[in-house]
């Protein structure tokens, strides 16, 4: 009798946890050199193509007449900046109204009512169906400015065209009054008081039963500031798709406001009222102008008092802010998803798939692995074109002496982490579009269609503007959301879409991301599902 | 001696049966018969999709707005036209191919052949499919000749320019993306490539806001250059004539080929 004494390798055995999947997938990554490149180069492309866009960029594009090219005709009577005015928190702005005032030395409060708001002909182009048209965010009403320097602190209340009655300070703040339209047989009355650095704004139809609008805090206020009454209107803006040739025209409009029952508390040293135009009004407009009759003020503005737009048919013409410039994304794009693929495709083209899936049987942990490592790796490549193209961009405007639309840091950073994100996301979607379809061709076919034609179809004006806004939200490409640079204002009328250079999204940024999310967790699924049924 | 002879006889034949060989092969791929009907499926759809959505504008161009569906197609096409040589690659019957057929020049001339005219084909049913589509909406949308549109007629001389130049334009597409997949080999790196080069260009034109730049990039990019042919209004103000525009297209596919056809020749398959 013989004992057989079973074999036992002295090598240890080893450990096939996760983390273990994680490194030999990192592995098969990092080693086929190809694919290395493929990511270096997408920085490169989407970088080079952000850095180039820069260093080709004006601020004179917006001169007067006609300007054909691929956003096609844009005529512009629009006001021509060459540098942007910033307003108290930073932001571009525009900053031009006709302004009846007199100085405010410390405390005190005016009221007045405003009996009708009407528009004037347009004063360029003077087409004929747009005669006295009254712009729905023609604004006249009073106003407290710190001081009569251009993009200055400032409350107001006003009557609008067709918004009602609203309370606005600073540019960008908006607050809703009295809805409805001001009219002789329903006046308005309007009333700013002043406590300090808190300027409160009420509204009332009679005179005795008054509302508070909002109470606005203005730190560092002086004794000594502007007071008085105001109108302006906005430019007309005319867009017609003519696909693959936008064409916007401009034209600049009048408000004339009715004011009488002015009267006014606490320390007002003058007697006397001083009209003029306050700011640039755009395009050569009529400066506006007053006229005081007995109680009764006729008060006639153009321009806006609203945070300036970025786009060639808006009011910060001439200045893109730098998620236009990370345009290059989606070249790099194209590079990440043909990696993306191949990294599931070519086990299949070489049998190494079997091998992997011998080593682990768990094919949905495989799969979670490779997503996991693909999207790090996207995330990387996309992280640091967005960044390189951030910064870049700074430095080549700086040099070429281009001006770019400033944008707050908060957003800065949220461009660049979200079109990481974009760009990982779309890897984890291409590598499950690639576990289904097993062919590149296939899926790197699928993953173009999907992310990079919309978005083109969208951003070149290809397609009407509707159907553009519709592809930006219901396909993987309403991702690119991510990289809208500036907010898109309810009260400021403008051109915001996704095409003509504008470069707004129908989806909020983390909205449109989401809509990505879920079409790579639906084709997560679909990859899984096929992963586990099918023979490798 | 017979053997000789017989070779001898065959090299008449070497064309003819080179396009042969390489139609049964690309016949009988399923790849093919599903590209070239999403191809028109994709041009078809978009245009029918765009065409509703117009309103009269003035410049408004009809046959190129009946005809924008050709933007999204030409991506099947260009897979289709890289799949025709990387599929070799990547099976290995490239070797197989090469054996048969030494002339490797001839060999990327029948397939350039073969893909142009099928996807000329595939074209000419997209591109009379979107104009019938355009031809029966706009008049609806107002393009009527009341408002000064010419009702959309391949009888016209600048419409069939713009029909016919499109389904041209899909075989330059098709030509530019074989020459380039023979050139890379690797049917995912290709179709990157052809659609980065195809797409990229445009986009990058909308941006740039220096009209000289702009000016340029859409005279070079194979795909707005191209697409100059589709112009029946406002053609004067045009960086290039539509003819001038393919011609940019057909510059840049003979390029392509060119490329590919050296590379074949000179390196290992």
């Amino acid at each position: 009798m013989t004992t057989i004494t079973k074999y036992r390798s002295p090598v240890q055995d080893g450990r096939d946890g996760f983390p273990q999947l994680l490194r030999a997938e990192w592995t098969k990554f990092r080693t086929v050199r190809g694919w290395v490149i493929a990511m270096i180069v997408a920085i490169l492309v989407t970088a080079g193509l952000g850095l180039f866009l820069v260093a080709a960029s004006t601020n004179v594009s917006c001169g007067t007449g006609n300007s054909s090219g691929g956003s096609g005709q844009v005529q512009h009577g629009a006001a021509c900046q060459t540098t942007l005015l910033l307003g108290p928190g930073g932001e571009p702005v525009t900053d031009s109204f006709y302004f009846v005032r007199q100085p405010l030395a410390g405390n005190g409060s005016i009221t007045v009512r405003v009996t009708s708001l009407t528009g004037l002909p347009p004063s360029a182009n003077g087409q004929g169906d747009m005669q006295s048209q009254l712009m729905p965010w023609a604004k006249a009403g009073i106003i407290i400015n710190q001081n009569l320097t251009n993009g200055s602190a400032y409350v107001a209340m006003m009557v609008t065209g067709s918004n009602g009655v609203r309370m606005q300070w600073n540019y960008t703040s908006d607050a809703p009054g009295l809805p409805g339209a001001v009219s002789a047989a329903s006046p308005r009355w309007l009333r700013l008081a002043r406590d300090g650095d808190t300027i409160a704004g009420y509204d009332s139809t009679d005179g005795a039963h008054w509302m508070q609008v909002g109470a606005v805090h203005l730190a560092g206020l002086p004794s000594a500031v502007q007071a008085g009454l105001f109108a302006t209107s906005p430019q007309f803006i005319e867009m017609s798709t003519r696909f693959g040739s936008g064409n916007i025209s401009h034209s600049n409009t009048e408000a004339t406001a009715v004011f009488d029952r002015v009267s006014r508390f606490g320390a007002w040293p003058a007697s006397t009222w001083t009209g003029g135009a306050e700011g640039v009004a755009p395009g050569g407009a009529a400066p506006g102008g007053y006229h005081q009759a007995g109680g009764r003020f006729t008060v006639t503005g153009s321009g806006d008092i609203a945070p300036a737009i970025p786009g060639p048919g808006n009011s910060g013409v001439g200045h893109q802010p730098i998620g236009f410039f990370l345009v290059g994304t989606v070249a790099g794009l194209i590079a990440v998803i043909v990696v993306a693929t191949m990294f599931m495709t070519a086990e299949y083209r070489r049998g190494l798939i079997r091998t992997t899936l011998a080593v682990s049987p768990g094919r949905g942990r495989v799969l979670a692995a490779k997503a996991i490592v693909i999207g790090a790796a996207a995330f990387v490549t996309g992280l640091a074109a967005a960044a390189c193209t951030a910064i870049g961009a700074t430095e080549i405007a700086h040099a070429v002496g281009y001006s770019m639309f400033p944008v707050p840091w908060p957003t800065e950073l949220r461009v660049i982490a979200g079109t990481a994100a974009l760009v990982a996301v779309a890897a984890v979607f291409t590598l499950a579009l690639g576990t289904m379809a097993r062919r590149s061709a296939a899926a790197v076919m699928t993953a173009i269609v999907t992310i990079v034609v919309p978005f083109f179809l969208a951003f070149t004006d290809a397609v009407p503007a509707v159907i553009g806004e519709w592809l930006l939200r219901i396909t993987p490409a309403a991702a690119f959301a991510v990289q809208q640079s500036t907010p898109q204002y309810q009260q400021v009328q403008a051109s915001y879409t996704p095409g003509l250079g504008d470069g707004f999204f129908p989806l909020v940024p983390w909205a449109g991301f989401a809509v990505l999310c879920g079409w790579a967790a639906l084709a997560l699924a679909g990859a899984a599902y096929l992963l586990r049924r099918r023979d490798a | 001696m017979s053997l000789a002879l017989r070779a001898g006889q065959r090299s008449h034949l070497a064309w003819a049966e080179t396009i042969h060989a390489e139609w049964t092969k690309l016949r009988t791929l399923a790849s093919t018969g599903w590209l070239l009907l999403g191809a028109v499926a994709l041009t078809v759809t978009v245009s029918a999709v765009t065409v509703p959505a117009a309103t009269v504008a003035p410049g408004l161009d009809p046959a190129k707005l009946s005809l924008t569906g050709i933007q999204a197609g030409q991506a099947a096409v260009a897979i289709l036209a890289v799949l025709v040589i990387s599929n070799e690659y990547s099976t290995g019957m490239i070797r197989v191919t090469l054996t048969a057929m030494p002339r490797r020049h001839m060999v990327l001339a029948a397939k350039a052949a073969l893909v142009g005219g099928l996807v000329s084909a595939a074209g000419a049913v997209a591109v009379l499919a979107s104009v019938l589509a355009g031809r029966l909406i706009l008049p609806g949308r107002g393009f009527t000749p009341a408002n000064g549109y010419q009702l959309l007629s391949l009888g016209n001389g600048p419409d069939l320019r713009a029909a016919c130049g499109s389904v041209l334009y899909f075989a330059l597409v098709a030509l530019l993306a074989l020459g380039i997949a023979t050139a890379v080999r690797d049917s995912a790196v290709a179709i990157g490539a052809v659609l980065a080069l195809l797409y990229l260009i445009p986009i990058a034109a909308v941006v740039v806001s220096n009209q000289h730049w702009q000016r340029h990039l859409e005279q070079i990019g194979p795909m707005s250059a191209g697409l100059y042919i589709q112009a029946t209004v406002g053609v004067r103000a045009q960086p290039l004539t539509p003819w001038q525009g393919l011609g940019v297209l057909a510059l840049w596919a003979a390029g392509a080929l060119v490329l590919g056809g050296l590379v074949l020749s000179f390196r290992d398959a």
